[in-house]
């Protein structure tokens, strides 16, 4: 059997999302190495590329060009994206600044310049089609499981 | 030989927490400087909490990192409930060495067993052993296994634990839950003693003069002690306060920085090289052979302390689980009526991490400051690359190979870059 080619992919977060997918190789490690050729998982190996691939699992929302620029190119080449945890499905927390107060908002402006960030942190459907959505900070690992099963 | 000058440039390190960037120039053959650099994903998370009630900002602030979400969870609780005179009970402190405990076991596992480990036996990734390699890695994922475990039964999850809170914690372990972790510690610890040997590497040495600097307790305490260094001072706990403050100026002012402590370094093997009498007597019998090598100043041995600290957070939590009968207790409640500042001090798996939280009368978070361990390592890795690639560079070894221990070294600090987004100033030398 052909093996599907799956990319990991984070963006702005706490990447616990991934730490939560790196748990759940504890038990289906050798399942999952002989189901799927990892494409890109940056935590596990280096040379990751965002060639084609059929999923795309992704965790944290996107705070700058570049990250925009990256989820756009990971669209064109992913069959499926799947985001998992609250970041990549509505944005929070990690988007928190978009609703800070405007005297916070002041204090922070110089900072978000400097970091080269987008006016406002977004979840990934705000630019692309998300196909599943795996909601929870973190991510339900139950949920997660379940949904590697049908993929 | 190379000749005159050229850049090092190693992009989107792999096989560490987080995005990160290093460049090194080298010129007349002589590394002349080494940046980390950060990358933008600071998500300003002490903005964020301020106004925030007390009780909500360790969750809040624990989504710093996924990776040591029970150590900042810990320690903004500790920084709130010193702020807020709250007295937690022995249980709940139990319970809160166990959470971390569990934490060293499943963290030190990742960064052993899936960042280091393909380093040692020369493949990119774990991913890429072959079948050989199918016991190693079944033996492996056991001990993660049981750190999660741990985990999962006293915080309620591996990360972001729910059960732990301001004051205590609002669930207790389930029987079950305890029972199923205790097996499978249990079964794990024969495989995590036998991984010593196999990060005791000798292919790769860096011994560098170094103050190392730990929360030193009784037990190995992951949150009790005194600041120790191995320069010979102790902090006590009541001048942490001030010791914070000295800590956190220099972010915005390196001399600062220069005069309290010179560079340092924090983590496993800091713990090793100054508490390791501390450790429990069965893995001090067992691990005998490898403990002779602490104190040590060579940075590689941070994995063989990590691999050692495995076994000891086993044989401590199987020790204290057997002999704990979990039983419901009141969660103190807070006075309120007084603004003040409380700063928690514990050991994270990288290091020693500070939360300072300042609330007001009403018990709202006005001020939030945080040093965690890869910041506070940091000058201190940057300076030993510089010395690491001349040692290379005069032995005429190959700009690719210096790449690649470059990226060895980095992950013998184990670095948290998801942590040191947020904190790190952007322009640090
Ligand atoms: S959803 Fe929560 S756990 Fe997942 S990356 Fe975002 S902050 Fe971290």
């Amino acid at each position: 059997m052909q093996k599907k080619k799956l990319g990991i992919f984070s963006f702005t977060c706490c990447e616990g999302c991934t730490v939560v997918f790196i748990e759940l190789l504890n038990n289906h490690f050798f399942d999952y190495k002989n189901r799927f050729d990892f494409v890109s998982f940056r935590q596990l190996k280096s040379n990751n590329k965002t060639g084609k691939m059929d999923f795309a699992i992704i965790e944290g929302a996107i705070s700058t060009a570049s990250e925009k620029k990256k989820l756009l190119e990971i669209r064109k080449k992913a069959k499926k994206i799947i985001a998992i945890g609250s970041c990549a499905c509505t944005g929070a927390p990690s988007n928190q600044r978009n609703n800070f107060r405007p005297e916070i908002k002041k204090e922070i402006e110089k900072q978000v310049k400097a970091l080269r960030q987008l006016k406002t942190i977004e979840p990934l459907k705000k630019y692309v089609k998300v196909d599943i959505l795996l909601n929870g900070c973190p991510v339900n690992i139950t949920q997660l499981e379940k949904a590697m099963e049908g993929l | 030989m190379h000749k005159g000058n050229f850049n090092i440039s190693l992009k989107n390190i792999s096989k560490i927490e987080g995005h990160t960037h290093m460049d090194i120039a080298v010129k007349n053959n002589e590394a002349v400087s080494v940046k980390l650099k950060i990358s933008e994903n600071k998500r300003f998370y002490r903005d964020a909490v301020k106004g925030m009630g007390y009780k909500a900002a360790p969750m809040h602030l624990a989504r710093i990192c996924g990776t040591c979400s029970p150590a900042h969870m810990s320690c903004v609780c500790e920084a709130v409930e010193r702020a807020m005179n709250i007295r937690i009970s022995e249980q709940s402190r139990a319970l809160r060495e166990l959470l971390l405990l569990g934490n060293i076991i499943r963290d030190h596992g990742m960064h052993l067993y899936f960042f280091c480990l393909p380093d040692i036996f020369g493949v990119d990734s774990v991913l890429d052993f072959d079948k050989k390699k199918d016991n190693l890695i079944h033996n492996a994922l056991h001990v993660k296994e049981a750190g999660n475990m741990l985990c999962n039964a006293v915080g309620g999850r591996a990360v972001h634990p729910p059960f732990a809170n301001v004051g205590g914690f609002n669930e207790l372990p389930s029987k079950e839950n305890v029972r199923e972790a205790l097996k499978e510690l249990k079964e794990a610890r024969q495989y995590a003693l036998d991984f010593i040997d196999t990060f005791f590497v000798k292919d790769m040495s860096f011994k560098r003069d170094t103050n190392f600097v730990a929360l030193c307790g009784k037990g190995f305490s992951y949150i009790d002690g005194v600041i120790k260094t191995s320069s010979g001072k102790v902090i006590e706990e009541e001048d942490y306060r001030e010791h914070l403050e000295k800590v956190i100026i220099p972010y915005s002012n390196a001399s600062a920085f220069e005069f309290e402590f010179k560079e340092f370094m924090v983590g496993a093997l800091a713990r090793l090289n100054l508490n390791k009498d501390e450790l429990e007597k069965s893995t001090r019998k067992d691990c005998s052979r490898y403990l002779k090598v602490f104190p040590s100043n060579d940075i590689f041995h941070n994995n063989l302390a990590q691999a050692i600290s495995v076994v000891n957070a086993i044989d401590k939590s199987v020790k204290m689980l057997e002999s704990m009968d979990f039983k419901k207790e009141k969660i103190p409640e807070a006075k309120l009526g007084k603004a003040n500042v409380g700063v928690g001090v514990i050991e994270a798996p990288r290091g020693t991490l500070y939360h300072m939280i300042g609330v007001d009368a009403k018990g709202i978070v006005n001020r939030s400051e945080v040093i965690i361990p890869t910041s506070q390592n940091v000058i201190h890795l940057e300076k030993s690359m510089v010395d690491f690639v001349n040692a290379m560079l005069s032995k005429g070894i190959s700009k690719e190979k210096i790449s690649m221990n470059v990226e060895r070294l980095i992950r013998a600090y184990d670095p948290c870059m998801s942590c040191a987004t947020h904190f790190l100033k952007i322009n640090w030398k």
